[in-house]
């Protein structure tokens, strides 16, 4: 009764909050605990580790590149691979992860860069502290990285769509494209390609583009532009679609109405997203490159840096496990490979 | 951890029992025991308690390169807490600033781009902080507007602002003299040079808070405004450059981003204003306004900012940091609400069951319950 009394005063009420503050702080003190625990099997000297900074977490094709990431830093050898990232990707947010791993004495940094010079100075803290820094998916300014893993070359992307459309129309024939927005880089890039290919090569002289259209990345867009597309050229005879939602969605149309078989559609797409079309037949082939291999790549490449067998100069070569050989190019860039195709017979064997 | 009332109380309630055991003096509060038992007072014993934790238990904490990173990290939030300190004491709250801290942002890397001094860059830009803050000033404190949402309107406005200045560019070939001062540290300590300015900054919203009749009118605005009103305090007058204040210290706030990342973008700070708001609201600031103090405003960013920078050194995903940080804030914010209503809960059963007893038994017990309630 009496201590009850007591608690109505003001002074027991200030201590009731101090209470509250010290054991929500001891809650997060204890869920710190067990973490700082987890994090000192990568500070071990003489073990290699590798932290894998992707431009933001939870995001489906980042967990693929990730996937291949983490195989490759097991292939390679690493004692500990971390995988620590932002939940957005804005340009300074992964500064402070960086400023962590400097701190943890992580041997190698495989970062997509948001922004290529935000995380600048973070780097090259790093690198002073002798972190080797490995860029991927998305390059930071070369002069904060030693190597950037790229995925294709632009030219090649383009080339495949061509070739596979060529392939399936008979090598003559109207022609579209239906790309993502009008001032997209990458999709303008390998547009520009395909119009310098299909006016030099003389295999595609009978190959005519009549039209470009832009379903803006947006699913219901896309939809309507292929289905406007076929109402304006009937004698139209493939799209290339060099999107991964354009594609999808002009296959969705292609698969519903009584072109689908008769008009040939390729392009970039998600194996997942395409697998229902590739198996019905509105989908012969289709291209892109294996996310995963970037990731695998990046974690050889890391371990060569971290070894000293490279430098990051042009001309050097490093041992990528299963995927062979690959040579450092101009810049300290490494090409992973060419483009895969999917088709019916090896688009079960992948997931993504 | 996810019921954080039912769990502390029983604590609590112990804790507080022993400790008037101990000091029997039970009546007003002297001037040493206010000190030291405040809200804000209680949030840097949480701090400290934390940052001792942090040291001996999290690997590669304890060491100067933890300082330099966290306070770098942190300056950003610790800047614009100062004002939101002010604004939030009167009633009001600005959601804007981080959106004024992008449209610097933007303004400068601009700016610089076409071809401007740094000098005049950085002014121009101060000052496009300044006529930002006016703009909600004009329309929170002249107008009459509430400001919860006028500064959703001016968050969307200023950061849509910075995107037309600058679009989906970034600029980054800022004088490389300029951006290592400002992640530069003072000798061995670690501390960042920068803090000086903040802390300079920190004193003066310090001094004006808590010493001067301005600040004093300040929290008697968020009691009661009418009363503020008949009592002489300028209401429109305060309140407006109380919104000038936060849109400068939210566009020197930009500026230290920008040069502190090197780099110019219209999503520069983008979601800080939730960051400053909970630390302000965790130092012990009331959302209802007429409470709080800068003191523990800082604490609050610290405490924060250190719990995140642990997270972090410990590789735990942010999501923790969310949830830790959310968790957090509610129990500051709940607990002592909850705690009142127990306690009047408390108070009434015991007069349910000790009323009828008194009468039943006569005057000499009443008495007895007299006398102890003194005590």
């Amino acid at each position: 009764m009496e201590f009850i009394r007591y608690t109505k005063t003001r002074r027991t009420r200030r201590l009731l909050a101090f209470a509250a503050a010290a054991a929500s702080v001891a809650l997060v003190a204890s869920g710190c605990a067990s973490g700082g625990d987890a994090g000192t099997g990568g500070g071990a000297e003489g073990d290699l580790s590798i932290t894998f900074i992707p431009k933001q977490l939870n995001n489906p094709y980042t967990d693929v590149v990730l996937g291949g990431g983490e195989d490759g830093a097991t292939a390679a050898g690493f004692a500990a691979t971390e995988v620590v990232g932002p939940l957005e990707a804005s340009a300074s947010s992964q500064v402070s992860f960086i400023n962590a791993e400097t701190q943890a004495g992580t041997s190698v940094i495989v970062i997509a860069a948001n922004d290529p010079d935000a995380v600048g100075p973070a780097l090259e803290e790093a690198r002073a502290a002798g972190a080797k820094i490995v860029a991927f998916d998305s390059d930071t300014n070369p002069k904060y990285r030693d190597v950037f893993i790229s995925q294709v070359i632009a030219k090649d992307v383009a080339l495949i769509q061509i070739e596979l459309l060529a392939e399936q129309i008979g090598g003559s024939g109207e022609i579209a494209i239906l790309s993502a927005t009008a001032n997209a880089t990458n999709q303008n890039e390998w547009i520009k390609f395909i119009e310098e290919e299909l006016a030099s090569n003389p295999e595609y002289a009978e190959i005519s583009l009549v039209a470009k259209v832009y379903g803006d990345d947006d699913d219901t867009k896309s939809f309507q532009e292929a289905q406007g597309l076929l109402q304006a050229y009937p004698s139209l005879k493939g799209i290339i679609s060099p999107t991964t939602v354009g594609i999808a969605a002009t296959a969705r149309y292609l698969s519903t109405s009584n072109y689908k078989g008769t008009v040939a559609l390729t392009g970039l797409g998600l194996p997942n997203e395409m697998r229902p079309f590739v198996k019905d037949g509105t989908v012969t082939a289709f291209a892109l490159w294996d996310p995963a291999q970037l990731g695998y790549v990046a974690a050889f490449a890391g371990k060569a840096l971290a070894d000293g067998t490279i430098t990051g100069t042009e001309g050097d070569t490093f041992d990528a496990g299963d995927l062979g050989e690959r040579e450092v190019g101009a810049d300290g860039i490494v090409i992973v490979g060419p483009p895969t195709t999917f088709n019916a017979d090896n688009i079960d064997d992948y997931d993504f | 951890m996810f019921n954080p009332p039912t769990e502390l109380l029983p604590t609590a309630t112990n804790q507080s029992g022993t400790r008037t055991a101990a000091v029997p003096s039970v009546g007003g509060r002297t001037g040493i025991a206010r000190i030291l038992l405040s809200r804000d007072t209680v949030m840097i014993y949480a701090l400290v308690a934390f940052v001792i934790y942090a040291a001996l238990f999290i690997p590669r904490f304890a060491s100067p390169v933890s300082t330099g990173f966290l306070l770098l990290d942190v300056i950003p939030a610790l800047l614009i807490a100062l004002p939101m300190t002010l604004v939030i004491i009167t009633g009001e709250i600005d959601l804007s600033v981080a959106s004024i801290a992008g449209l610097t942002s933007a303004l400068m890397g601009v700016l610089w781009g076409a071809g401007l001094d740094i000098g005049p860059v950085l002014i121009i830009s101060l000052i496009a902080g300044v006529l930002a803050g006016a703009f909600n000033g004009l329309l929170v404190a002249v107008l009459g507007l509430p400001s919860l949402a006028v500064t959703i309107g001016t968050l969307a406005l200023f950061r849509g602002l910075a995107l037309v200045v600058i679009g989906d560019n970034a600029v980054a070939n800022f004088p490389p003299a300029l951006t290592s001062f400002f992640t530069s540290k003072i000798g061995g300590t670690g501390i960042p040079t920068v803090m000086i300015g903040v802390i300079l900054v920190a004193i003066i919203f310090g001094v004006v808070l808590h010493l001067t009749p301005f600040g004093r009118g300040l929290f008697a605005l968020g009691y009661s405004k009418e009363a503020a009103i008949f009592v002489g305090i300028k209401v429109v007058r305060a309140k407006f450059w109380l919104y000038v204040a936060s849109g400068s210290v939210s566009a020197l706030a930009g500026i230290y981003w920008t040069l502190r990342y090197s780099s110019a973008r219209s999503d520069n700070a983008s979601g800080l204003e939730l960051t400053v708001i909970a630390a302000v609201l965790l130092g012990g600031v009331s959302i209802f306004g007429g409470k709080g103090a800068i003191p523990g405003a800082i604490a609050g960013v610290l405490l924060i900012g250190t719990i995140n920078f642990t997270l972090r050194l410990g590789r735990i995903s942010d999501v923790v940091l969310i949830i830790v940080t959310g968790t957090l804030l509610i129990a500051s914010v709940v607990a002592p609400s909850i705690f009142e209503g127990v306690t009047k809960w408390l108070h009434a059963r015991r007069h349910r069951r000790t009323l009828p007893q008194a009468s039943a038994s006569g005057a000499t017990r009443a008495t007895a319950s007299g006398v102890q309630e003194r005590k």
